[in-house]
């Protein structure tokens, strides 16, 4: 029997039993269809996330004080202070007789305090960094300019807002030249930065930029950085980078044993990675849960097989009167399970490309940087997994059909 | 003329609950091609496992089946279906149409067993159409056609193979007498085209238009009846 005529027989089932055709692949459909979607507006927060920590540079090194295991979390994590990465590391990590890859680096304390303007009194975040934040960071300064070197050095009494951090402490009023207040120290505002939007790693627009020098010694009374930031020239040159900068701590910290690091290195590519692998485990994870709707679907088509197969139970031993062999109807059969089940499958990925179509509109229309990705080995792996599906619930049910005695068959009521 | 089918010492026995049924009890004859016979029997007399044996659907328990000199005991399931697409048509009392396909491919049904690909099917389907009086029913569904009708498509159906025999189980039992007289016209019309035919009936009238009557009574032949001029 050939396909054209197996599919001839599928479509005069379908004709004849429009409501039960559709119930038989709609579990499919759904199965299909949330799995599609799952994986395409799974890739598409993905590409979000990544996209996020991709603008912040590939090229960037960041130093953490205190010992950790590369792929684990910093210690800071666990709430302890590490006194190890100073000012002056920072400052070495500049000198480009050792360090040639390093463009700029910058050094940061964070910290959370009353901040107020004559405006405005309010509990915010500020940031002590060095004069190349800007640079490291690819911030652009949008009005007024960002400390130099020299203030950074000389403890200058100078802040810079975020754009957001503008907004709440003047309003719609030009800051530049007014003074702030932080904890009791005041500052003058020599620029504010343009907004960048928040994400998830950092949020530049709802904070006060000061000289790092000027945050440790006169708000925060402490003489240890939170971490480093080192730009390097080329993404290709990370890895010589981070020996280079290793050779120069340990040197600095009087470290002989690499176990004995008092700091860790990592790079924004490493956590590209690590993030990359989260967000694809969280991915699958939930597709197999999307995919167990497939075991359902398959339940049903299974269901709907064996009623066929009893419905037909004359038309089998007809069948096999005109001289169909056993593996004639098992193909017969199984070949409608599975285009039955594939036609549930093209449906579902149309349905679930036209929903991920929807949210990555929608997501999009909202600023998202979201992109719109169906992969085509995802389509093709849904289409295969259908015809599968198809053929393991048919099985039985063509099996059973394949197997029954023409004679009885024929006198089948 | 060519000895078609000859059978010797016949036996079917089918287990039961509590023991076994004789059902064939030593059948023996032969039928050469060319033949117009009819089986005749009351209901339970044996004559359609007779006929299930005769067509392949069915094997006997003991006893030599010899069509055109093979002996089918030596055969498999694969061949037995090989043999009854191509050397047997079968018409049954309840035609056995597929009501949701059309006639034309209703006739075809057997080429999809045939093994090879067929070319020429639409041709050969509707030249079998022409023959019963059906070329103007060609896409029509069965179920919008008379019972009389129905029974010659399935009599095109039993004939687009060109088999060697033709089996009618019982083929005007639902028909009307007119048609029904209209599809034994056809099954004479056949035989004198050469077609070897087996009619299998309770009905006397029907037995009597063959040209020789087996009747079978509690699994066996009581008698081989020549009729003259039937």
């Amino acid at each position: 029997m050939q396909i054209k005529e197996i599919i001839k027989t599928i479509l005069e089932g379908f004709r004849a039993n429009k409501i039960r055709a559709v119930l038989t692949i709609l579990g499919i459909v759904i199965g299909i269809g949330s799995v599609i979607v799952i994986m395409s507006v799974g890739a598409g927060a993905q590409s979000l996330i990544l996209n996020q920590v991709n603008s912040m540079g590939t090229d960037l090194i960041g130093i953490l004080p205190g010992a950790s295991d590369p792929n684990g979390p910093p210690a800071t994590v666990f709430g302890l202070t590490i006194t190890t990465l100073k000012y002056e590391d920072a400052q070495a990590l500049r000198d480009r007789s050792q360090a040639p890859h390093n463009v700029a680096v910058s050094a940061y304390v964070a910290g959370v305090d009353t901040i107020s303007s004559i405006y405005e009194n309010l509990t915010g975040n500020f940031m002590g960094t060095s004069a190349a934040y800007p640079e490291v960071e690819n911030v652009e300064v949008a009005s007024g300019r960002f400390f130099t070197e020299s203030e950074e050095k000389g403890l200058a009494r100078v802040a810079v807002l975020g754009a957001q951090m503008k907004i709440d402490l003047f309003g719609e009023n030009d800051p530049i030249g007014q003074r702030i207040k932080i904890k009791r120290e005041s500052f003058e505002v020599i620029g504010v930065l343009a907004a960048r939007g928040s994400n998830l790693l950092s949020d530049t627009d709802n904070r006060v930029f000061v000289p790092v020098l000027t945050a440790e010694k006169l708000v925060l009374g402490i003489d240890h950085l939170g971490f480093i930031r080192a730009k390097i020239d080329d993404t290709q040159n990370l890895d010589a980078a981070m020996d280079d900068i290793r050779v120069i701590l340990r040197q600095r910290h009087g470290i002989t044993n690499p176990a004995d690091d008092d700091f860790s290195i990592r790079s924004t590519a490493q956590a590209l990675d690590v993030l990359g692998q989260v967000t694809d485990a969280i991915r699958f994870f939930l597709a197999g849960i999307g995919a167990l709707s497939l075991l359902v679907g398959g339940v049903g088509i299974m269901n709907i097989m064996l009623i066929s197969v009893a419905e037909r139970t004359r038309e089998i031993g007809l069948r096999k009167a005109l001289g169909a062999r056993k593996q004639d109807l098992l193909v017969q059969f199984l070949a409608e399970a599975s285009i039955s089940s594939l036609t549930g499958g093209v449906v579902g990925i149309v349905g679930g490309v036209a929903i991920s179509a929807l949210i990555a509109l929608v997501a999009q229309a909202l600023g998202y940087n979201w992109s719109f990705v169906v992969s085509p080995a995802s389509v093709i792996l849904a289409c295969a997994v259908s015809i599968s599906i198809g053929m393991i619930f048919g099985y039985y049910p063509a099996k059973k059909a394949s197997g029954l005695d023409p004679i009885s068959a024929l006198r089948y009521e | 003329m060519e000895t078609l089918i000859s059978i010797k010492d016949l036996t079917k026995d089918y287990e039961l609950e509590g023991g076994v049924a004789n059902i064939l009890r030593g059948v023996s004859f032969s039928i050469s091609s060319g033949e117009l016979v009819a089986i005749m029997g009351p209901s339970g007399s044996g004559k359609s496992t007779l006929m299930h044996i005769l067509g392949f659907l069915d094997r006997p328990t003991s006893g030599t089946y010899l069509f055109r000199g093979r002996d089918i005991k030596t055969l498999s399931d694969d061949e037995l279906a090989r043999l009854r697409n191509k050397e047997i048509g079968f018409v049954f009392q309840s035609f056995n149409l597929l009501k949701r396909t059309s006639v034309l491919d209703n006739v075809k049904l057997p080429l999809s067993y045939v093994g090879y690909k067929v070319t020429d099917g639409d041709e050969r389907a509707k030249k079998g159409l022409d023959a019963v009086g059906l070329s103007h029913r060609l896409h029509n569904r069965p179920n919008q056609l008379s019972g009389g009708e129905q029974q010659r498509v399935a009599i095109a159906r039993a004939l687009i193979n060109n088999p060697s025999i033709i089996f009618a189980d019982e083929p005007t039992g639902n028909l009307d007498s007119k048609s029904g007289a209209q599809v034994m016209q056809l099954f004479k019309d056949l035989h004198h085209q050469g077609h070897t035919i087996v009619l299998v009936t309770h009905d006397a009238t029907v037995a009597h238009q063959a040209h020789r009557i087996l009747h079978v009574m509690d699994g066996q032949i009581v008698q081989d009846e020549k009729i003259s001029g039937g």
